[in-house]
């Protein structure tokens, strides 16, 4: 760009020149020249309406670059909804619940005998390696200072211990030592009292992440509503000042103008009200039954690894009173629990697709209480064995129940999940162009605002 | 509720403490008298002798001279007998952590051990089918409990008798001799129950022989948790049952085991690199079969099987069973201490 400047030097200086030297002494300072010209401004029509232009031209930019702005920030944060803090939240569930598989793995493993069944280790393998490479993916997407992070790093640090405890429990067993259920039993104490309620906490910060974002993204853009009713008004104001002055109805500069402002501001309120309405069916059918399924679906984990445990410990641990079995009365509560969340979701599903599975999961459960009762009274009656093959046979056992349970939700969850990516989706899709529409409108209309105030000055030339 | 269970146990303790202060003096002086025959050889003799002078002062009883004197045998019935029996099966409180006492064989997945085995023959007696019964595995400081909220008829569990626990439960004549001992591991410089646990941390089983005796002398070991007894007791120095120990020692957790020493042999016999301090138990113990106080029929059929189990000499039931588990680990036993009973 060293050429265009002294391609045409001749034609612009030419006629500011006499126009400033005669009139203004050079003995005047700068100052007053401009308040000499200001006066000139304020004083004659040509010059309001100079201003006016500019003011006019001003107002519409910035309304666009607000709105731009405005509208980028919300549109990245519904961004981060679909492609962040939703994943993550659903990975930080996914962790939770490899972990409480893992564990219900190595109990069942542990109760079929010496020799664990194939397809027992090989879930417990899948899970832990599944929570080992989602707590990879979350310690990459999470801030290292966050809350998340610390308990990212917490566990990172118990997996290893646990998986070691298991396998020492797995090595114990194997030669026939009864060391062997005393580590599973220990393993299972760490888990259920350091790394789930981890992985709890990690997946409520996620969740509460998720919630943020959405409530950033659904914040009404205020600044640029504001800005746009200001643009608007002043064009209205400014084509009633010329109708009064002059009695012209119309010119086209500022229609245009004041056309395109519309349009902008149109589509601002519009976009970002669909937006808002999309989000938050993404939150109230998308993610309300994504957290209470997943909560469910732990909840059946854990009622699972209990009732596994409890024909483990054979009554050997109690509760803190000291009167009940611990185990029975943790799978009491984990079975309460998952009834009443299941209720809920049943309520949150919108549609006969989301309550299908919700249903069928809590005819399992029934059935999977009824299975358990009678189990209960096998053992209760000194048939161990019995009681053995009611819990973890392959056929009309609690761990087939619970099989159905866990399933049933796995769909319920698919299927709610698809809602809340699709909704999510259109709330994302609905802000989607604006900034660089409204930037090009708001450029249009500057100029469109400065056509037809110059088609004005020029009456005056 | 365990937390409040160790505060009674504790004030008890203060309040039956001339008791508890003869008990031990007469623990001490069986000790001494039964030092050279600790292992078991030919302690009838010893015991006998002994019997015939303590019998005689024995009046009631409260003033609990003789914890080991049970009721004379009995093969008839009564009350608890026809409950037994009309349930057709026997309720025993067992451990299945106890490695050749009682545990769960993971080959098989069935429970098994020298206390397993005498189960058996009190339910063969009583219903004429050693499997007619029910295990319940129930923890250390649950034994008592049981009984009294009649979850298990009776407790076969490596249980010592003593004379706190007379006072809430009926015990058999004693069925085995055992004594606390030190487990650590063997390079470790804990040389037995001595100065040498200073500022060690010594795990025990909630509401155990062991944990009483560190709680009368701890030699200025470290055994008790925080929180101990409520829902934030981390269980790591003290926990349900005694094999979780070994897990705790092996973990680096805990510097020493106090239990048994036939439950120290059972850990000892899982891992080779742990191994019993000092040269011999520092207490003697006896373990009976417990029923609930005042089960007096099966008090005595028990004795009554007890009385078969050990007839026979080198090859009666307790022999072969004592040859099947525990001769590995606790070597030198020639057969079963003498029964005494009350004479009152």
């Amino acid at each position: 760009m060293t050429y265009p400047p002294n391609a045409d030097p001749r034609r612009e200086p030419a006629p500011d020149r006499p126009d400033a030297s005669p009139a203004v002494p050079a003995q005047r300072g700068v100052r007053s020249v401009a308040a000499e010209r200001l006066r000139a401004v304020a004083t004659t029509e040509p010059g309001r309406l100079q201003v006016i232009g500019a003011v006019l031209a001003l107002l519409v930019v910035a309304f666009g670059a607000v709105t731009a702005l405005e509208v980028s920030g919300r549109a990245s944060a519904a961004d981060d909804v679909v492609t962040r803090s939703q994943p993550l939240s659903a990975d930080a569930a996914d962790i939770y619940r490899s972990l409480a598989d893992a564990d219900t793995m190595a109990a069942s493993g542990f109760l079929a005998g010496a020799e664990e069944p194939e397809d027992v280790h090989a879930q417990y393998e899948k899970d832990i390696k599944e929570a080992s490479r989602l707590l990879v993916k979350a310690a990459a997407g999470t801030d290292a200072s966050s809350s998340s992070a610390g308990e990212i790093r917490t566990l990172n640090e118990l997996l290893p211990e646990y998986t070691g405890l298991v396998e020492r429990a797995r090595a114990n067993n194997r030669q026939g030592l009864p060391l062997g259920g005393a580590y599973l039993r220990y393993a299972n104490q760490r888990m259920t009292n350091d790394l789930l309620p981890a992985a709890e906490r990690l997946y409520a910060a996620e969740t509460g992440r998720l919630s943020t974002d959405t409530a950033d993204a659904r914040r009404w853009p205020l600044l640029a509503l504001g800005a746009g009713v200001v643009a608007l008004a002043a064009l209205v104001w400014t084509q009633r000042r010329a109708y009064r002055r002059t009695n012209r109805v119309f010119n086209r500069g500022l229609l245009a103008a004041t056309a395109a402002a519309s349009v902008v501001l149109l589509w601002l309120a519009v976009g970002h009200t669909v937006a808002r309405a999309e989000l938050r069916a993404a939150m109230t059918h998308g993610q309300e039954s994504l957290d209470v399924l997943n909560k469910a679906r732990i909840n059946s984990l854990k009622a699972r690894a209990n009732e596994n445990l409890t024909l483990v410990a054979r009554g050997a641990v109690l509760t803190a009173d000291g009167t009940q079995d611990k185990y029975e009365t943790d799978y009491g509560a984990g079975m309460k629990a998952l009834g009443e969340q299941l209720t809920t979701a049943e309520r949150l599903a919108d549609d006969a697709r989301g309550r299908a599975p919700v249903a069928r999961a809590a005819d399992a459960v029934s059935e999977w209480q009824e299975r358990h009762r009678r189990a209960r009274t096998t053992d209760d009656q000194g048939d161990y064995d019995g009681a053995l093959k009611q819990i973890i046979g392959a056929k009309d056992s609690t761990g087939e129940s619970f099989a159905q349970v866990d399933t049933a939700l796995e769909e319920a969850l698919g299927q709610e999940q698809s809602e809340f990516t699709g909704a999510a989706r259109n709330g994302r899709g609905a802000l989607g162009g604006l900034p660089v529409g409204a930037g090009v409108l708001a450029v249009l209309g500057a100029v469109a605002a400065i056509a037809g105030i110059n088609r004005r000055l020029s009456e005056y030339r | 509720m365990r937390g409040t269970g160790h505060r009674s146990a504790r004030v008890r303790m203060r309040g039956w403490g001339g008791v508890t202060g003869m008990a031990v003096a007469c623990a001490v002086t069986a000790a001494v008298t039964l030092l050279p025959l600790a292992h078991g050889d030919g302690s009838h003799g010893v015991r006998d002798t002994g019997r015939g002078v303590t019998s005689a002062v024995r009046t009631t009883a409260e003033s609990c001279v003789d914890p080991e004197a049970s009721l004379p045998p009995s093969g008839g019935g009564g009350p608890n007998i026809d409950k037994i029996r009309a349930r057709g099966k026997l309720i025993a409180g067992v451990d299945q952590n106890s490695f050749r006492w009682g545990y769960r064989d993971p080959e098989s997945g069935t429970l098994e051990g020298f206390d397993i085995d005498l189960v058996r023959a009190v339910a063969k007696d009583i219903l004429g089918d050693p499997d007619a019964v029910i295990f319940r595995a129930i923890p250390t400081n649950q034994r008592i409990t049981a009984l009294e909220h009649d979850r298990v008829d009776i407790v076969v569990r490596t249980m010592t008798i003593n004379c706190d626990r007379l006072k809430q439960v009926s015990f058999s004549t004693a069925y085995f001799q055992a004594g606390q001992q030190v487990l650590a591991s063997k390079g470790s410089d804990i040389t037995g129950y001595d100065r040498s646990l200073a500022g060690k941390r010594v795990c025990t089983a909630e509401g155990s022989t062991a944990y009483e005796a560190l709680e009368k002398e701890s030699y200025g070991a470290v055994f008790k948790d925080e929180h101990e007894g409520t829902a934030d007791d981390p269980d790591l120095l003290t926990v349900p049952n005694q094999l979780d120990c070994l897990v705790r020692l092996q973990l680096g957790k805990v510097d020493a085991v106090v239990t048994d020493n036939a439950l120290a042999a059972g850990q000892a016999a899982q891992d080779p690199a742990v191994e019993l301090k000092g040269d011999k138990p520092f207490t003697t113990e006896y373990y009976g079969v417990a029923a609930k106080l005042g089960a007096d029929d099966l008090v005595a059929r028990v004795n009554h099987v007890l009385e078969e189990y050990r007839r026979g000499g080198a090859s009666s039931p307790w022999m072969r069973s004592y040859q099947e588990w525990l001769e590995e680990g606790l070597p030198g036993v020639t057969g079963p201490p003498a029964a005494t009973y009350r004479s009152d």
